[in-house]
């Protein structure tokens, strides 16, 4: 990764550290929104959110589009998966790993009861 | 059933945690970290055979394997054992063959949670923020991204 890769998926991580954008991306991953929908479940004002999602639009996390006046908002996969990627396969190896151990466990308990401390 | 992987990686600092529970007494969590035959049974990604040159689990002693891929390709890993208290703590180091300087500091607290069951704390402690991305990107083989549950997980555990 050069460092002009480094300097986006550093704004996308700082558009990412705060509670109600991840929210919203939350939101935006099972479908386009508006931004009164997006607005609905938060206790702060439109124009707030309308900002949250400009950093979000800066960071490439999302697109808005020129559909007449609904604009809605959607989510940029591209980008969310170019930051997701390397802690997704860190996640899947740790979680197999782990789904090893278990087994190797199970399978030293069932030979000769939690105590089989003479199995090797 | 499987107990859940919690996975930590903060934002501007160098470090990787994750914690995970047993169904199984601290004993044996801590044995199947320190019995190099049960050690090569699961440690690693799951489609590699993990081969042991040398693996002395206890203070000052070190470990060297290699990973090799279904399609023949080799991935060696050497360290240190710097502090191994038995079914209490481990703290080691990890190094990549393919990255030599990269070294990494981890840290494995083992915890007895009472009725058979224990908890398993870990904190890899990487050189710098690329070491630790980079790391993760090229060291490791797996799938990819699985769509966005996995998504809402990584963003939702990210910062809370």
């Amino acid at each position: 990764m050069d460092s002009s890769d480094d300097g986006e998926l550093d704004a996308a991580f700082l558009a990412l550290a705060d509670p109600v954008r991840r929210r919203i991306i939350a939101r935006l991953s099972r479908g386009p929104a508006t931004v009164n929908e997006l607005a609905e479940p938060f206790a702060i004002t439109k124009q707030a959110v309308s900002k949250h999602i400009q950093v979000l639009e800066q960071a490439q996390l999302v697109t808005r589009t020129r559909d007449a006046q609904r604009r809605p908002v959607h989510l940029n996969p591209a980008r969310l998966e170019a930051l997701t990627a390397w802690i997704d396969q860190y996640r899947l190896v740790r979680e197999g790993q782990f789904r090893s151990l278990d087994a190797v466990l199970e399978t030293r308990a069932a030979r000769g009861g939690t105590q089989a401390k003479d199995a090797s | 059933m499987s107990n859940a992987l919690t996975l930590t990686v903060p934002e501007g600092l160098p470090f990787i945690d994750f914690e995970r529970e047993f169904d199984f007494p601290v004993s044996e969590v801590f044995r199947a970290h320190k019995d190099p035959g049960l050690v090569a049974q699961w440690l690693g990604p799951r489609r590699m055979t993990m081969t042991i040159d040398h693996y002395d689990f206890r203070t000052g002693g070190s470990y060297r394997y290699t990973h090799t891929a279904p399609d023949g390709s080799a991935y060696r890993f050497n360290g240190v054992f710097h502090t191994v208290r038995e079914n209490d703590l481990a703290i080691q180091t990890f190094e990549f063959d393919g990255y030599p300087d990269v070294v990494s500091i981890e840290f494995l607290t083992f915890e007895d949670l009472g009725g058979g069951r224990c908890r398993l704390r870990a904190r890899a402690v990487y050189p710098s923020m690329e070491a630790r991305d980079g790391m993760a990107q090229s060291g490791m083989e797996g799938g990819m991204s699985e769509g966005y549950e996995r998504l809402e997980e990584v963003l939702s555990g990210a910062k809370v």
